[in-house]
């Protein structure tokens, strides 16, 4: 299995629909200041793609495999990521 | 649940740490509740997946001849690789690990039920699919927790077991604890793979239900400052690793450093797919289903980045104290010895009927006293080291290959003279600096007094 599609087709996700647990602060901030779109590219679960006609980050929160790194590793501190609602979110089946 | 409901002490988080200890403060007939927010411990847990024998002994005694672990670890391997090689620099087969395990191969959803199992029999409550969101405080103190769904609970002590990473900000949110740097974490990530458990034995040279762990530095990590990892479990491997979070930005940490990375952005799992594709760790994962998919941050900022562990009301323990020692792939044994410690001043506390400062405070001064400390601060620098000195990663891994390809070459030239050639290449491409960084990667890693 090469594709990060595939990978995160295997895990387990008990989605919260409606109740995004990630959210881009700033659009502009993404739009005007960040020139390596960084969340691109170390989040694990590509949950961040940068839209060139619309100028702003697509977040597919339901992908997150709750690492955390977004809320560090953005080096505007532009994201805020919260843990999704108690039950929902991941549940790992082998961990 | 009641509201004011107040217990003596309440753990956020039923990982390793706050497992730990929730059994010693109930086996000592505390009121104890876990606040956990997956649906089952372990649910949301992550490890590379090596579990250490003693650490857990000292809380369940002879636990590991019922725990659901995967595999001893009978034989410990390290490897440095460049891009078409691969050298086994270091191997340790040790068959008394039969008698007297060092460690296992576990998995965590698999582990981790039990191990909250045990202290739900030691009568700690646990309560599931429940997130603390931020810490009560009355004048200063910790006096409790806010719940997403079961109120306000209270207590006399909160023992901080969150981790690091999504969700873990109590202390951040409280002003207890500096918001994290990218380069002071790692991104980790594994793939759980499936293979038939008679294929692992043949592929890593095993006795039926025997494990090895393989760590590989170098072109691994595309020199990055991190390793990869292979550890054999029962019909499944752990196939993982990572590096440093400012390392995949190209070593941008903040706002200023934009504009002036010194490296081409790289993903996680493009990570991956280099070390599964390398042609040294292909032929083991061949045939090998990917069954899960998972990341995890690890600390890695050292002694210097671990927060206060102890205030009024509350301790830190585990991953949410930065407690992690990322040479030796070492995290859950510091996570059981700290839940552990952090219990037993919890019920001392509870003896004096003084939950301040004045007496925890004490829980610093024993893990100061430990080999937990003693290892934080002998390893402060070896993360940084590798960071700010890639050449450890990428330059003396090939150096070494191309020696050893010398070492080994039948072409007609003398012995004599191919040792002249390999110190000749050492020091025109190394020289005094290649003495020098050895000398402070020996520091770094323990083997000298700094």
């Amino acid at each position: 299995m090469e594709k990060l599609e595939d990978k995160l087709f295997t895990v387990r996700n008990k989605k919260d629909e409606g109740h995004p647990h990630i959210r881009i602060l700033d659009d502009t901030v993404c739009a005007e200041k960040c020139d390596g779109k960084y969340c691109n590219h170390f989040c694990p679960a590509g949950v961040y793609v940068w839209d060139a006609d619309l100028k702003r980050n697509l977040v597919s929160y339901e992908n997150c495999i709750e690492c955390g790194a977004c809320a560090i590793g953005c080096p505007f501190g532009n994201i805020d990521c919260e843990t999704p609602r108690g039950g929902y979110g991941v549940q790992f089946k082998y961990g | 649940m009641a509201q004011e409901e107040k217990f003596d002490a309440i753990v956020v988080g039923a990982g390793p740490a706050g497992i730990s200890a929730a059994i010693t403060m109930a086996n000592a007939g505390l009121q104890v509740v876990v606040l956990e927010r997956g649906e089952k411990a372990g649910a949301k847990n992550v490890m590379g997946g090596i579990l250490y024998r003693q650490m857990l002994e000292e809380v369940v005694d002879q636990a590991w001849k019922e725990a659901p672990i995967e595999r001893p670890i009978i034989e410990e391997q390290r490897w440095f690789m460049t891009r078409d090689a691969a050298m086994r620099v270091l191997g340790h087969k040790n068959f008394r690990h039969r008698e007297r395990p060092n460690s296992w191969s576990v998995l965590r959803a698999r582990f981790d039920p039990w191990y909250a199992g045990k202290a739900e029999a030691a009568g700690a409550l646990v309560i599931y699919e429940t997130v603390a969101e931020r810490l009560l405080r009355e004048g200063g103190k910790v006096v409790g927790v806010r719940t997403g769904r079961e109120g306000d609970l209270l207590a006399d002590v909160v023992v901080i077991c969150e981790g690091i990473g999504l969700g873990a900000r109590l202390l951040e949110k409280a002003g207890l604890k500096a918001p994290l740097k990218a380069d002071q974490v790692a991104v980790a990530v594994k793939e759980v793979m499936q293979l038939d458990a008679g294929k692992i034995e043949d592929r890593f040279n095993l006795e039926a239900g025997e494990g090895c762990s393989i760590e590989c530095f170098g072109d691994s990590t595309m020199g990055l400052s991190g390793f990869m990892f292979i550890y054999t479990n029962q019909d499944t491997l752990s196939v993982g690793g990572g590096c440093l979070l400012s390392d995949y930005n190209g070593g941008v940490i903040s706002a200023e450093d934009v504009g002036r990375s010194h490296g081409r952005p790289v993903s996680p799992n493009e990570l991956m797919e280099h070390f599964k594709n390398h042609p040294a760790i292909k032929p083991l994962l061949r045939g090998a289903e990917t069954v899960e998919y998972l990341a995890k941050l690890i600390p890695e900022g050292g002694y210097k980045a671990i927060p206060k562990l102890y205030g009024d009301g509350y301790l830190v323990c585990g991953d949410a104290a930065m407690l992690s020692n990322p040479v030796h792939r070492e995290g859950s044994n510091l996570a059981m010895a700290s839940g552990r410690i952090a219990g037993e001043i919890v019920i001392r506390a509870k003896q004096l009927g003084n939950f301040s400062e004045e007496t925890l405070w004490e829980y610093k001064g024993r893990l100061d006293h430990s080999w937990v400390m003693a290892d934080m601060k002998k390893y402060d620098g070896a993360v940084p080291l590798l960071e700010h000195n890639p050449q450890f990663l990428t330059k003396y891994p090939e150096l070494l290959d191309r020696a050893l390809e010398e070492f080994f070459k039948v072409d007609g030239l003398s012995k004599r003279e191919k040792q002249r050639r390999i110190i000749k290449m050492f020091r025109k491409e190394a020289g005094l600096r290649f003495l020098l960084d050895n000398l402070k990667a020996a520091r770094a890693m323990g083997f000298l007094p700094p």
